[in-house]
């Protein structure tokens, strides 16, 4: 789910058009925009504490096998939920499921991974060495 | 007392409109659109969220450009949309150790595992204009496309290296059924806990929080800091949503975060460690995060046994001020219509000055 909702909505309606089907879908409960209060730790290890707030989206989409797609993603794109709960209800269909995970899941998180592998690499080059000079001696 | 007025809608409306023609500018110059803003102007939006309390980019350049660049009132239009959604619910904590980091400095500790990473910063600059800019049609600069296959190294937070010998005073995680203060959800009373504080310094005013952690710093408090670590970069949240019972990753967020490190004598019972300030905001907001971690130490004097005294050190005082969006709405309502209030003032001010001649005449007559 993770992966999904971490996609590029562009990119999960182009990978529905190839792998979707024409499986139909009926929205389990209304999709909907609201907010997910996000929390820290004092210290990054201590007391917990809510930082502040995010809009988050969820959808839940029930697919014609009976299986109920959850999706929840960060900010407003209700299509992006949408489509992330209809790729996690074919998912739970076992006979979908591996073709989906190679050809959808798969695919995505490697895009993910690489772009991950960008920021790291051009953080790299940025990466400093400081050199104390000591005096006299 | 403020009395609620009635009138001048038309002037209301022609001062609107007015307004958009302002925020308009010159029709002859192309018109800014969100997206610019958002890409082009990411450290406003990084404020936006934060005061707003609402990490939505799109949301904070759509406040942004409706506000004219006014910042505090953007901060304001966002906090005022989040009203409007329902909650679905807590994320997990974050964690920053975990952080895909763009940029991680310390000040403490010259080689420390990962490196010294300075990301995208002002610092290091000339601080020059640089006309460049000004230049109509200036080219866009090439992203590097820095091709290594070195394997990115961990980055431990410098705070546990410390932590591991003992030297820092340790941050506890909170037992699980501990409840966690929400401004959002219950008024501020005191005093309050570092739950309740570090959620009121994370939405406070930049410049309030600058001020106060400047103070500190020259000694209206007594903090003698360093900045063990300041790093930046994208985290993932997780919920765990009522209907699922585990957690789930929503995506992404950028967050600052930083660790300053403090002296602490010790007490009869704790031997002499560093102590800790911290500073967790929304987006790259560097001057924010550190001024949090500033005034989080200062506020935690009495807890540690310090002496307070300073501004910074009184909790009251610096948390019942630090919402610009509380700020600006009581200081700004000043200039709403206070007629018939000032009326009643006028009334008083003037029976005061008539017993004031009234008893001058009097001592006048009784000296002749």
């Amino acid at each position: 789910m993770g992966v999904l909702a971490r996609a590029e909505p562009t990119a999960l309606d182009q990978l529905w058009l190839e792998h979707g089907g024409d499986a139909t879908f009926t929205p389990a409960r209304a999709t909907q925009t609201g907010l997910v209060m996000v929390r820290g730790r004092a210290g990054g290890t201590g007391q917990r504490f809510n930082v502040g707030e995010m809009t988050v989206t969820r959808a839940a989409m029930t697919a014609a096998t009976g299986h109920v797609g959850l999706a929840y993603v960060r900010g407003r794109d209700k299509r992006h939920a949408e489509m992330a709960a209809r790729f996690d209800a074919l998912l739970q269909d076992p006979q979908q499921r591996p073709n989906l995970l190679a050809k959808v899941i798969e695919p995505l998180a490697a895009a993910q991974a690489r772009r991950r592998q960008q920021v790291e690499t051009k953080a790299a080059t940025t990466r400093v060495e400081f050199f104390t000079v000591a005096r006299g001696e | 007392m403020y009395v609620a007025v009635k009138g001048g809608e038309r002037a209301i409306e022609a001062a609107h409109e007015w307004l958009a023609e302002a925020r308009r500018g010159d029709p002859a110059v192309p018109e800014l659109s969100v997206e610019q803003i958002e890409q082009q102007l990411q450290l406003a939006c990084d404020r936006v969220m934060g005061e707003g309390s609402c990490y939505d980019r799109e949301l904070a350049a759509l406040a942004i450009k409706q506000a004219r660049g006014d910042l505090v009132e953007a901060a304001f239009l966002l906090r005022a949309y989040r009203t409007t959604l329902e909650r679905f619910g807590y994320s997990t904590p974050v964690d920053t150790g975990a952080m895909v980091v763009k940029r991680r400095v310390s000040a403490t500790y010259k080689d420390l595992p990962g490196g010294q990473v300075l990301g995208p910063t002002f610092d290091y600059a000339h601080r020059i204009l640089d006309f460049k800019l000004l230049a109509e049609g200036a080219p866009a600069t090439d992203a590097t496309e820095a091709e290594t296959d070195e394997v990115s190294p961990a980055m431990p937070r410098v705070s546990d290296i410390l932590d591991d010998e003992g030297l820092i005073q340790t941050e506890a995680p909170d037992a699980l059924d501990a409840s966690v203060g929400d401004l959002t959800r219950e008024p501020l009373l005191f005093p309050c806990g570092r739950d309740l504080r570090l959620q009121n310094l994370a939405r406070g005013d930049e410049g309030f929080l600058l001020g106060l952690g400047y103070a500190s710093q020259r000694g209206f408090g007594v903090t003698h800091p360093f900045v063990g670590e300041l790093r930046m970069g994208e985290v993932t949240v997780e919920l765990v949503p009522e209907e699922l019972g585990f957690a789930i990753e929503l995506g992404e967020i950028e967050l600052t975060e930083c660790q300053m490190v403090n002296q602490f004598k010790g007490t009869a019972k704790e031997p002499p460690q560093f102590t800790r300030g911290y500073g967790l905001v929304f987006g790259h907001a560097e001057r924010r995060a550190m001024a949090m971690a500033l005034v989080d130490r200062a506020l935690r004097a009495a807890e540690l046994g310090e002496e307070v005294g300073a501004p910074s050190q009184d909790a009251e005082f610096v948390l019942s001020h630090s919402d610009s969006v509380q700020a600006t709405g009581f200081v700004e309502h000043l200039k709403l219509p206070h007629h018939v209030d000032f009326q009643g003032e006028l009334e008083i001010i003037r029976r005061l000055r008539e017993e004031h001649a009234q008893a001058t005449r009097v001592g006048r007559d009784t000296a002749a």
